[in-house]
């Protein structure tokens, strides 16, 4: 670990592994843990799409999944019911496919994403995960009660005068932006395992919000950080490990 | 009088009028009843009073300035969430002291781990502690036994009392006798 070739990697994964599996606990609260998988591919999609032009893939991917995010709402009547996030992933995974399909650039990349490899992260990656994931942190502490107000007491929270859509559209921007970072570090399913399992658990065996949150981070970190070595020793790609290995700890505690 | 809420001849409903029209007049430190039959537009009206529900005719004036606090039949969505008693009371700044010893001691349990009675009671006290002046209440002696009702209507008084205006809605008639000052009753003709 020494070595600064796998030093970097690993400190840009631990900052995405602080930060998602609490990401992924207000997204499970607002019952959206499938925007995930969904922002993850149209950052995917983005980023090809960047490659292909031209321009740097990180800013193609937060720039498509940011729309998204942001562009949500606008359809939020039509696309009840969690329709947005099916139709977005499934948008973004077409796209996606065709690029690495018929674009030999797009391919390398695309296969990083899909198959989830951290070892390319640099320290470009690590300062933009550490500066963006510090801020997204500060951020979901200030949109903590709200959220969770607006979830438990929705007309509470509308009588108060308090605006509902700030506070939600702000949330979807700002999963979407974390989203696509921690995509184009780890790779999607590595990045959802992270933000779907811990939450799940915390979920279940949580004795209240704040000791909930805790968990999560603790079983996030703690995979991640198993999950890293065992990828390095056995020579094999990190998400399907992180994946298979957060899936066991599930099986056990919950 | 200290004049909390003034309705003249009001008619709301949502997507066409549900109720018929109704005067009232709620000053701080009162307490007013909701009652009639199903359908009549009890929760309706208080949704207007809210601002959630839609005005087709007559007036509503609330005190300016003024904070409200509203209790609708919805449970709170607390199942599978990992959320303690005292976290549900801090995110409406309500505080404990006052909660009957059944549910001050099973503040820091899962709301999901409480029965349907204490979970309704401590969703229900979230709203009444709220910092409010007119309280909003629709049916809030659902799931409750004896005991919570008992200190739910010595609870209301003392909340009158400290000078907040409270409009409840309920068909449970001897509740409304015994914690309101005067009941408006739907349903025969104009409420009053």
């Amino acid at each position: 670990m020494g070595n600064e070739l796998f030093l970097v990697p690993f400190l840009t994964g631990l900052g995405l592994a602080i930060l998602l599996p609490l990401l992924g606990c207000y997204l499970r609260l607002r019952d959206e843990w499938l925007a995930a998988l969904a922002y993850s591919h149209i950052a995917a999609a983005g980023a090809l799409l960047a490659l292909v032009a031209g321009l740097a893939p990180m800013i193609g991917g937060l720039a498509a999944a940011g729309l998204a995010g942001a562009g949500k709402r606008l359809f939020a009547r039509r696309l009840s019911g969690g329709a947005s996030y099916a139709l977005l992933l499934l948008g973004g995974w077409s796209v996606a496919v065709l690029l690495a399909a018929n674009q030999p650039l797009a391919e390398r990349l695309g296969h990083a994403m899909f198959d989830g490899q951290l070892y390319f992260a640099g320290s470009e990656q690590l300062w933009s995960v550490f500066v963006s994931g510090g801020l997204g942190l500060l951020i979901l502490r200030l949109l903590s009660q709200h959220l969770l107000l607006a979830h438990v007491y929705p007309d509470f929270f509308r009588v108060r005068g308090l605006k509902a859509w700030p506070i939600q559209s702000g949330f979807d921007l700002l999963a979407a932006l974390l989203l696509a970072l921690a995509t184009m570090n780890m790779g999607i399913m590595g990045a959802f395992a992270l933000v779907f399992i811990p939450p799940w658990l915390a979920f279940r065996r949580g004795r209240n919000w704040r000791s909930g949150l805790w968990m999560a981070l603790l079983i996030g970190i703690l995979s991640y950080f198993a999950a890293f070595i065992a990828a390095l020793l056995l020579d094999q790609p990190f998400g399907p490990l992180l994946a298979l290995l957060l899936i066991s700890l599930g099986l056990v505690i919950a | 009088m200290n004049c909390l809420l003034r309705a003249e001849n009001l008619i709301a409903g949502w997507q066409s009028a549900a109720t018929e029209a109704v005067d009232l007049v709620l000053a701080a430190g009162e307490i007013v009843g909701l009652t009639g039959p199903n359908g009549v537009g009890k929760s309706t009206l208080l949704a207007a009073f809210a601002g959630r529900a839609q005005i087709f005719s007559g007036s509503i004036e609330l005190r300016r300035g003024l904070r409200l606090a509203l209790q609708t039949q919805d449970i709170p969505p607390v199942v599978g969430l990992p959320l303690s008693g005292r976290e549900l009371l801090a995110l409406t700044t309500a505080g404990a002291g006052g909660l009957p010893p059944w549910l001050s001691e099973r503040l820091d349990l899962r709301l999901d781990r409480l029965s349907g009675g204490q979970r309704h009671y401590l969703a229900l006290w979230a709203i009444l502690q709220a910092p409010a002046d007119l309280i909003l209440l629709d049916e809030p002696t659902n799931n409750l036994d004896a005991a919570g009702v008992g200190h739910l209507t010595a609870h209301l008084r003392e909340r009158a009392e400290a000078g907040a205006g409270i409009v409840v809605v309920s068909h449970d008639a001897a509740f409304v006798e015994a914690v309101c000052d005067r009941v408006v009753v739907l349903g025969g003709g104009n409420g009053q």
